[in-house]
């Protein structure tokens, strides 16, 4: 196409119909490719019956203190443990200077008996053990991750290890003063 | 201008030595294919048919992506798919009526090859090709149309495999084996859903055969005479921008129909689920079977029917020996003409009757309609060949379009 384009486009001066029609040709052409291409991608993102999967309600009532429980959000353990006073006093006095991704206790929790956090090692996804009184807590008595040896404090903070970040508070509020939403 | 070469340039021919792709396509749908001077627009529809088999393969992965093959839950899964996926109704829709415009491009495609005797030789492998990809396409949209798990998706899932226990002494067996059990349940379901899968990935390899065997000989055109180098233009640009131009207005309709007219060419009772209890009181296949299913029924003997839907595809195998005429194209044989449109209104016919229930008048028609399909191929083409006196050929394509002066 493009000799007998330019040989047109020489005595037009740069320009000639043929050029503009091949030009919107492959513009119109390829906005529809990339428009058809969206749907596509875009099924698979969450559907609508997914997202509305996005909020857990659960009672705290009956969680003894040292106890835990776990809930399932979005597909994924969230872990909520009922904090002894010992537990809460060294979440609360620890040096930030010994934090890798320093955060005071308080901006953690809502109420500092319970301790929720999303239970996947910010490392690379494994689920920490120390939900179980059997299972190992780590040296901070928080929760210790067995895939590569994280460990975190009794405020879900990294402290040694891989794992870059603290384990994540999810957005939730006290609906009651024993049941919680998250979501 | 410089003689330089451009870093892309050399980067290309790097590249080329090593694996020549670009000249391949080039050699394929490029530059380097040179196509008769002359098609018409009825030369679109292979180009049309790609494209068609382009959208259902991407619009049918990302369906899968959200389907569960599973008796139990097929059917919630594509109304799922209908509900909450995102774009989940468009790409069912496109599907679903990607299927019924697959079969009208395609047989088109194919009366277009019977119009301009494109079977003959030295195209009967070519031809073959085209049989096998028909075939092929056959099976994966009847096994597409079992997957939703709706009541006529087991129905006619349960019919279609129930022609093969016409075949004397191991029917039973063999529909036992396809079956995977003594119904049609859920290991059919999921063996239909891994075929349906599989399938297209074949018809695409006998696509690459089919064009591969098209580039032996070149392309047929209207006047069927061999085109010489000087009647012949270079694929690209010129049939690429006449195959866009015709692609364009394809998708113009296709789409009308995905959003305006979604279930016209499907069937209502698919909308309930399957029930292995309750067969619905009007079975009919997908519109693109009709005609095939009419001769099945045209026929009050259960293997004499089958055989005879069976052999209704497979005397495509031997039309270019059949067709004893030299002259390709209609175009020069106004008797064969006659019969070809004769021919495209039985299969019309034949349409309507598979969608009437089997009595009455459908069921004469019907019959008529069958025999007058297998005489069209039997005795009328072979004979019209012998009888029928071809108009005058061209010299070559140039020839009756430029003429010199007087």
């Amino acid at each position: 196409m493009s000799n007998t384009a330019h040989a047109h486009a020489a005595d037009a001066g740069g320009e000639s119909r043929r050029d503009f029609l091949l030009h919107s040709t492959v513009a119109v052409g390829t906005l529809g490719g990339v428009m058809m291409v969206w749907p596509l991608l875009d099924s698979m993102n969450p559907a609508a019956d997914t997202l509305s999967l996005s909020t857990t309600e659960f009672s705290v009532d009956g969680i003894e203190p040292g106890q835990g429980i776990t809930v399932v959000w979005r597909g994924k353990p969230v872990f909520v443990r009922h904090r002894t006073a010992s537990e809460i006093e060294a979440a609360e006095t620890v040096d930030m200077d010994d934090l890798p991704d320093p955060q005071a206790d308080d901006a953690r929790v809502q109420n500092p008996e319970f301790l929720i956090l999303v239970g996947v090692c910010t490392h690379l996804g494994c689920i920490p053990l120390g939900m179980k009184q059997t299972e190992p807590r780590g040296d901070f008595g928080g929760w210790f991750c067995p895939c590569h040896g994280s460990h975190y404090d009794t405020s879900g903070r990294i402290r040694r290890g891989p794992a870059p970040a603290n384990l994540e508070v999810p957005p939730y509020e006290f609906v009651s003063d024993t049941t919680v939403r998250i979501g | 201008m410089s003689t330089e070469k451009s870093i892309w340039r050399k980067a290309y021919e790097w590249h080329e030595e090593r694996l020549p792709i670009i000249g391949f396509l080039d050699h394929t749908i490029g530059t380097k294919y040179p196509a008769p001077k002359n098609l018409n627009y009825w030369w679109n529809f292979g180009s049309l048919a790609l494209v068609i088999l382009g959208i259902m393969i991407a619009t049918g992965i990302f369906l899968a992506m959200n389907y569960t093959p599973h008796a139990d839950h097929a059917f919630d899964s594509v109304e799922r798919i209908m509900r909450e996926v995102n774009y989940g109704w468009v790409l069912r829709y496109m599907h679903a009526n990607g299927a019924s415009f697959f079969f009208i491009v395609v047989y088109i495609h194919i009366f277009r090859g019977m119009y301009y005797g494109s079977y003959k030789a030295p195209r009967e492998v070519l031809w073959w090709m085209g049989i096998i990809i028909f075939l092929l396409m056959m099976a994966t949209a009847f096994m597409g149309y079992v997957l939703p798990w709706g009541q006529m998706s087991f129905w006619g899932a349960t019919v279609i495999t129930n022609l093969f226990s016409a075949i004397p002494l191991v029917g039973d067996e063999i529909v036992t084996f396809l079956w995977g059990g003594f119904s049609v349940d859920n290991p059919t379901l999921n063996r239909f859903f891994a075929l349906h899968y599989l399938l297209p990935f074949v018809i695409v390899a006998v696509v690459f055969l089919h064009i591969w065997a098209l580039h032996i000989p070149g392309s047929n055109n209207p006047l069927g005479i061999e085109a010489t180098p000087a009647d012949k233009i270079p694929f690209h640009p010129y049939y690429t921008s006449k195959d866009a131009f015709g692609t364009g207005v394809m998708l113009l309709v296709f789409f009308a129909v995905v959003f305006w007219l979604p279930n016209s060419m499907g069937h209502p009772d698919n909308y309930t689920p399957a029930n292995p209890l309750v067969t619905p009181p009007h079975i009919v296949p997908e519109w693109y079977f009709l005609p095939f299913y009419a001769i099945l029924r045209a026929v009050p003997d259960k293997l004499l029917g089958v055989i005879l839907m069976f052999s209704a595809i497979l005397i495509l195998f031997v039309l270019p020996w059949l067709d004893t005429a030299r002259v390709r194209s209609a175009t020069f044989r106004p008797i064969f003409k006659v019969f070809f449109w004769i021919f495209v209104a039985d299969g019309v016919l034949l349409t309507w009757c598979g969608a009437q229930l089997p009595e009455g008048l459908p069921l004469v028609l019907g019959r008529l309609g069958t025999a007058w399909y297998f005489l069209h191929f039997i005795v009328f083409l072979p004979v019209i060949g012998w009888l029928e006196t071809p108009k005058p050929l061209p010299a070559s394509i140039s020839e009756p379009v430029i003429k010199p002066a007087e």
